[in-house]
Order: C-alpha cells, then structure tokens, then sequence
C-alpha cells in the first residue's frame, strides 16, 4: 500500500481555519456559558489509534484502552513520575513495608475527590473503603462486582500474580490501608503503579448496584482523574473535560478529545492537516516528513521493550549453548536496524531495554562474526542443519516487521551452512503454538515492559516458571544459576542490592544466549508545536496531565 | 401478488437457519483462541486457560454452545461481546446507522450517476463518450479502495484543503445521537454550520464507496439497453415514427432496467464488504471496521451476531427487489 510520500504536503490552511473555528465557537460556548468568563476555552484534540475496549481499566489489557480510562480518569495508591518508571506518592502520601516485607500500610491522601457529573455526585471525599473494593473486587469471587458484567475477567491481577500476593486488604483507618501479603514481593510497589490497580469509587458501585445498573460502571466511569467523562461515541470520539476539584490541581486545558482514527497514514493527514495535535504511532517511513514539517514537533525515545529470537532450548541441538552462541553470532544485527527499524530502533544485547534499572552495559554483545560463527558450528559437532524460524504475521511496538527480520535472519544463517525455513501463524495461533514445549523452531517476539521493574522481563519472560506448556518463557529454558538470582532478587527490598542480582543474572543470560537480542524499538511521537509539556512515557501510554496548548 | 410474497417468505426461513449455522461457524472454524488473544504474549498457564474458558462457556461441546446460542436467539438475546462486554444488538444498532447512511449514499451515488453513464453510452455506441465512460468504468472496478481512499485524501484533504480528513462531523460539533444518521442529527441540532460539516465529511468516503457500484451499474445499463434496442418492438416504435426520446424513454429502458435493478440489489452485499475497508480509512465508526475487529479478536458473540443481522439485512434486500421486480414486470409476478 502506498504511503503518503514523507516529503509531501504543505500545512493546510483548511484545517487551520477548522481550528480557528473550533476555537471561536469554544470561545462563544464560554461567555455565553459564564456570562462573560474570562479566558476561551482550551482544547487539545488527540488522534488515538483504536477504540478501549471499556472505562473500567481492571477487566482490560490494551494500551489503546488504558489511554482513555486510567490515565486520564483513575488515579492508583502510587504513580509513575512522569517520563520514568519511578514510583512516587499518588492516592497515598506515604506507605510502609513492615521488616520482613509481609506487609505493606498506606496513609490515603485526604481531601481527595470523585468526579462530580451528571450521573453521579459523591457525597464522601475518597477514603480506605475505596481502596479495599479496587482491590477485592479483582481479587474476591464473593465480591459481587467480580463478574459485575457477563463474561468480566481479571487478566492483569491475575497476571501480575496479585490474587497469589495479596493476603487480605485492611481498612485499619479511614486514612489508612493495609496490604498483607503471602510473601515478600520487591515489584509489589511497582504493580501498584500500574493501570489496573486504579482506584475506583465504592460509593458509586454501590449505586450502580442499587439501581441494577452495574454495567454502567464500565461506560460511565467516576474517578479522581485530571479529567472526567463527558461522552463516548462508539469508534468515533471520547470527550472528557477538566476536573475542577483536582487533587493536583485544575488542568491547563479545558478540553479534551480522543478522534479514533485507525489508519496510521490518515492520522498523520489528520496531524498535518491541523485537525488533531497529538497522533501517535506513524509508520516508519513517514517519520522523516514529519520532522520536515515546520509545524511539528516530532518526539522519541527508547521503548521500554524487547524483540527477541528465542531458540527452543529443550530440543537438540538448541539444548547447546555454543550452537545458540554461534548462530547469534551469525546475526548482522546492524544489518536488522536500518532494513526493519529503518532508523526507529537501537541494537539489543540485554533482555532489557538500556533505560531500565538494573541494564549492565558491561555486558558484551555477541557481535557479527559469520567465520567464528562457522568454526564453533563445526566444534559443536552441527552439520547440515536446517531449522524453522517464526514470524510473527503482525506489527509489534517492539517489531515493526518480523517477516523482513526473518529474511534476514534466514540469508544470515545460509552464510553459516544453516538452513533455514521461515513459518508463520495467524496471531492468536502463534501465541498459542510459540508457547509449545516441543516447538520446532526459533520464535521471534518481543516483550513491553508493564511497571518498569527488571523482573517484569526476566522473571516473567526467562524465569523457570514460565517454562511450561503455555508459559511465557518461549525459549523454554531454565536455568538454576539465572533463576535462582532473579528469584532471590524478587524478594529483596533493596534497590542496591537487587540491582547486583540483576547485573548478575544479565551476564549469566549473555553467556547462556537462550535469545538472540533482535533490538528495541525507538517510539515517535509527532504533535503540534502548539502543544506544550508532553512527555513520553517510557511504559508506551499515552498521559495528557500537565498538558497545555497555545492559542 | 400476496401468493408471490409468501412463496418468497417462505424460501427465507430455511436460509436463515442455514445462516445461523454458518455464522456459528465460521468464525470458530478460524484458528485462533480468544482467551488466548486476550492474554497476548504473556501467555497462559493451562489452568488459567481452561479456567476462563469455562468462565466464557467454550468448555461446553460446540453443539451444546449452539444450542444455546440458538435459544438465546429466538429470545432477541444476541449475547454479549468478549471485548466490550456490551449486548451485541447494542453494539450493533450504535454502529449500524453510520454505515447505513454511507452505504445509501453511495448507492444512491452509484445509481444516480452509473444509470444515466450506462444508457447513454448505449445510445452513443461507439461514441467518444462511450469508450471514455466504459474504460473509466473498468478503472474503476478495478481500483483498490485503500489505495483510492488515501489518494481522495492526499489530494483533496491534503494538498487542496477542501474536505476534512476523516470522520463523520467536526469535532466542535456536540449533540445528542437522535436517529444515528449524522446528517439529519446535524439538522436536529439546529447547531450552525453542522449539516454542512456533516455533509462535506461524506463527500470522500462516499465516492470511495460508490465507485465499484457505480462501474458495475453503468456497465450493467449500458449492456441491457443494448440488448434491448435490439429488441423487435424497438424496431417496431421506431418505424411508427416515434420519437427516439419516446422510444428510449419508454419502450427500451423500462425493460432493460429489469437485469439493472437486480445489479444495484446485489450491490448491497458489495457495499457492506466495501464498507469495511472505507471505513477504515475514513475513522468511520460504522458496522464494517467493527465486524473486522471483532474478527481479529475472535469476539464470537459478536461476529455471529453481527454476521447473523447483516445477512438478514441482506435477505431483505434482495427479497423486496425480487417485489419490485413483480412491480416493473408482471411476467415475474405470474410465474
């Protein structure tokens, strides 16, 4: 399909005009609203990528529906500081994790309030009651919001092993809130932080539920958010303004909309045309026109993931770790940057991302050597292999094309004698298939981090436990000197020290090569100059707090 | 006339049955595992797997799951999506209106324009006009919507600035959804400027859309009325004198619009498949682009549900063309 040419189109004056209008009628819509107020409105259109699924961020998975629920509408006992995977104070000032790491006590932000809308007006500020139904309504089958909807389930607390963690949940106080766990669990804080474990009202539920209108608490969403729900209309457009009462203050823009704009060339038109200022996800090879463009602004920065080639260590002779070396070695990784990435990537050497905690850069790459590659080949005893390689039938943020990287991989291993046969599944097939313990064949795939902590890639991607029939760890290995760090790092409060474990179990990783290390990808994020204090996150979701636009 | 329709009637309900059968199916012959699509790459210990499925119902042997599916049916209950977790019919009648006002634009398009393209490079046989309009309708049979969407926008969006990229109003335009179609919304509103918004943004999509219809249509017209002014009876108006306009008018079209409206009542089919891929392009938050999601997703309650309405839909369409066939021919009704 052919792309609009990068270099292309000049601003248009249409769309500008369109703005300036938007802007006037806001303008009118003010003073005719408050008799004179003072300033115009300010809206900040947002060209998103794809419809959420819900407003209640707990049942859901996808980024996309993060974007338009817990971002803008929740807030979570602790957040993430923008622009970094640090874990500061959100719904609770202060919290503290008793000496043996088994319990964790929150002191809850007080003053804080729930949306006041049209459908709903809190007659409480948000207190340890709230805290305790978040919690127990993902967690309790007895709650009865568990399965407040047909066929509801909790994908992400199950996933982050919360229902295993979490003991109990205590209202000690009003203010304060207890968390008591099976065991000591050093991410604990970072989970926290993360989308679905945003706090929700229990005063409205239990409205909803003396109404019998439960269903409602997932397209009628009542937070503590920077901004509150205005309307949705299914696949078009999510219309949220400004909440007044803002714990953290009232933000600077009025106005704010989500246009659902699938396309991914549409949504940069839409951009240069001036009918949205923020669009995300451009293809590769519009990156460069964009940055052309006079009028925008055109941000990076390095994902927080991983594209990995995982060789299936339980079948001979990937059960080798010379032979995995070799044909890592075998790889021109530079080669994979420009013809996949095309300029939107860095080379990988770690399972995790360079801006993660924990990266030991004084780990060495395997680096491109097809001879050496060959002669350890041959000391391994392997002749005349011919293996599958998989690639994936969809674009990943972290891989924006597995079938050319395939390619590649399969003249890179033919240099070394190693023949190679590239297959692929449909999607959800391929999930289901890669996960097989006796798989034939190397997988390509790829990771995003969740909550910023080094265990969401190791332990979940190469620890042992997910080295099963359906587990996560594709390359099927388990190794009791790797595991047995990040194991005991999981469980150790301290950063220092946990840091050592990590750096430790990198290594071990490096030497072991159960992967090869494919890349991480560079995202870009292409806005308006118009638009002021944006900031990327490095989780890959999309947060207009703090955001402001020029007239 | 009533004999002819309950015979017409009566060749739906097995169909419809069939349909069900199919709609079921389909999407459940796909490979592919909800629960799993769901869980992504983080994939899924079997306990956890078997654990949802039995949650969603898909532990129960298939025939069991249509049963049900069958007797929730005939109770209006299209059940409920995997993804939204929303009432299918609820979804569905959100979406629908959007891509009905498409699609009767763009027939409406189609015909106003395919119709008249066709007759006369009948009459003009051999004409300049003729060649010209026939080989455009080649080209545009043959074009590839997505491509064709994007260029309409690169162009006239783009580079000219004189339609709106995509969507179905302006953003600052809000009102309340009264019948689901933007442009009779836009006019409930009484807001200023918001049925021209409205309208300017059908434009492109339209024409997008109208294309392949309006290629079939004016190919199928101009053959018919060839066929047909070859007929006798032409022959005969002719040697009695009659004007050409009488005898076009209404000896040869009359009868050669027979095969045409049989052609714009299959185009219906050809709309909603060509809606998928417009929509797409446009962000036009209709039926189409959804169906393919849900696809994608395997959200099995709504694609067979979806499938199941728009196959009726369909059915219905084709059964008052074959009314009005009885109407424009009585031959037919006779029969």
């Amino acid at each position: 399909m052919p792309r609009p040419g990068p270099a292309g189109f000049n601003h248009n004056l249409k769309g500008n005009r369109e703005m300036k209008l938007l802007t006037r009628l806001a303008t009118g819509m003010v003073m005719a609203g408050l008799l004179g107020g003072a300033a115009a409105a300010k809206t900040l259109v947002y060209c998103s990528e794809g419809s959420p699924e819900g407003f209640d961020p707990a049942p859901y998975t996808a980024g996309t529906t993060f974007d338009a629920s817990a971002k803008p509408l929740y807030n979570r006992l602790v957040e993430f500081e923008k622009g970094t995977t640090n874990v500061i104070p959100g719904l609770a000032e202060s919290w503290e994790t008793s000496a043996d790491g088994m319990e964790v006590t929150f002191k809850l932000r007080p003053g804080v309030k729930f949306h006041s809308t049209d459908y709903f007006t809190p007659s409480r500020d948000f207190n340890a009651d709230d805290v305790v139904f978040s919690f127990e309504r993902q967690g309790k089958e007895d709650n009865p919001y568990f399965s407040y909807i047909e066929g509801i389930t909790y994908e992400y607390y199950g996933g982050m092993e919360m229902n295993v963690v979490i003991k109990e949940v205590v209202k000690v106080d009003d203010m304060t809130v207890k968390f008591v766990l099976t065991r000591p669990e050093a991410p604990f804080l970072a989970n926290l932080a993360m989308d679905f474990a945003s706090i929700t009202s229990k005063e409205y539920a239990d409205k909803l539920a003396a109404e019998g209108k439960q269903a409602d608490f997932n397209q009628a969403p009542i937070g503590t958010g920077p901004f509150q729900f205005v309307a949705y209309q299914k696949d078009a457009v999510i219309r949220y303004k400004a909440n007044p009462d803002y714990w953290g203050g009232k933000q600077a823009i009025d106005d704010l909309i989500f246009a659902i704009t699938p396309d991914a060339a549409v949504r940069m038109q839409k951009l240069q045309a001036g009918e949205c200022h923020v669009a995300p996800y451009p293809a590769p090879a519009d990156i460069a026109g964009l940055k052309a463009n006079a009028d925008l602004n055109v941000m990076e920065q390095a994902g927080l993931n991983v594209a990995y080639l995982a060789y299936n260590t339980s079948v001979a002779p990937f059960d080798n770790a010379s032979v995995r070396k070799a044909l890592n070695m075998a790889i021109n990784e530079q080669a994979l940057m420009d013809a996949v990435y095309q300029g939107t990537g860095q080379p990988a050497k770690n399972p995790i991302p360079p801006t993660m905690w924990s990266y030991n850069d004084s780990v060495a790459d395997d680096g491109y050597d097809p001879e050496a590659a060959k002669k350890m080949l041959e000391e391994a005893g392997v002749k005349d292999l011919s293996m599958k390689v998989w690639a994936m039938p969809v674009q990943r943020p972290y891989m924006p094309n597995a079938q050319r990287a395939a390619e590649l991989i399969q003249a890179d291993f033919a240099a070394v004698g190693v023949k190679v046969e590239i297959v692929s599944y449909e999607w959800g097939e391929y999930l289901k298939k890669s996960t097989e313990k006796n798989r034939d064949g190397a997988v390509i795939l790829g990771w995003t981090g969740d909550n910023g902590d080094p265990d969401n890639f190791m332990g979940v991607l190469l620890g042992c436990a997910g080295a099963v029939d359906g587990g996560s760890n594709r390359a099927q290995w388990c190794n009791e000197e790797f595991d047995g760090l990040i194991q005991k790092a999981k469980v150790t409060a301290d950063v220092g020290e946990r840091t050592k474990l990590y750096e430790e179990a990198q290594v071990v990783f490096k030497r072991e090569a159960p992967w090869a290390t494919l890349g991480h990808s560079t995202v870009t994020m292409p806005m308006s100059k118009k638009v002021s204090g944006y900031v990327m996150d490095p989780l890959g979701s999309h947060d207009f707090r703090g955001v402001d636009i020029a007239e | 006339m009533f004999r002819f329709v309950l015979g017409k009637l009566a060749y739906l309900v097995p169909t419809f049955i069939g349909i069900t059968i199919v709609a079921f199916g389909f999407v459940r012959v796909l490979p592919g595992d909800p629960v799993l699509l769901m869980a992504g790459e983080r994939g899924l210990t079997a306990e956890r797997h078997a654990e949802l499925s039995a949650q969603l119902g898909f532990d129960r042997p298939i025939w069991q799951q249509y049963l049900d599916f069958l007797g929730r049916l005939f109770q209006g209950d299209f059940g409920t999506s995997l993804v939204t977790k929303k009432p299918v019919l609820t979804e569905f009648f959100t979406l629908f209106p959007a891509t009905l006002e498409l699609s009767l634009c763009a027939i409406l398009v189609a015909t106003l324009v395919g119709l008249p393209l066709g007759i006369f490079a009948a009459i003009r046989r051999g004409s300049w006009f003729d060649q010209i309009s026939m080989s455009s309708a080649l080209v545009g049979y043959s074009m590839p919507i997505f491509w064709w969407g994007l260029l309409l926008i690169i162009f006239f969006s783009g580079v000219l600035g004189w339609t709106p990229v995509s969507g179905r109003i302006s953003l600052m335009f809000y009102f309340p959804t009264v019948t689901g179609f933007m442009t009779i919304d836009s006019l409930l509103s009484g807001q200023d400027g918001a049925f021209t918004s409205a309208l300017s943004h059908l434009i492109l999509p339209t024409i997008v859309l109208a294309t392949i219809p309006m290629a079939v249509i004016a190919r199928q017209a101009r053959s018919a009325m060839l066929e047909v002014l070859g007929e006798d009876y032409v022959r005969t108006a002719r040697a009695k004198g009659l004007s050409a306009w009488r005898v076009v008018g209404l000896h040869a079209l009359r009868n050669a619009l027979i095969p045409v409206i049989t052609t714009i009542g299959l185009q219906v089919g050809t709309l909603m498949g060509g809606a998928i891929l417009t929509e797409t392009i446009f962000s036009w938050p209709g039926i189409g682009k959804a169906m393919v999601d849900s696809i994608s997703r395997r959200d099995y309650p709504s694609v067979q549900g979806g499938l199941l309405i728009i196959a009726a839909l369909v059915m219905t369409v084709n059964l008052l063309v074959d009314l009005l066939y009885g109407l424009i021919n009585p031959r037919i009704r006779h029969r």
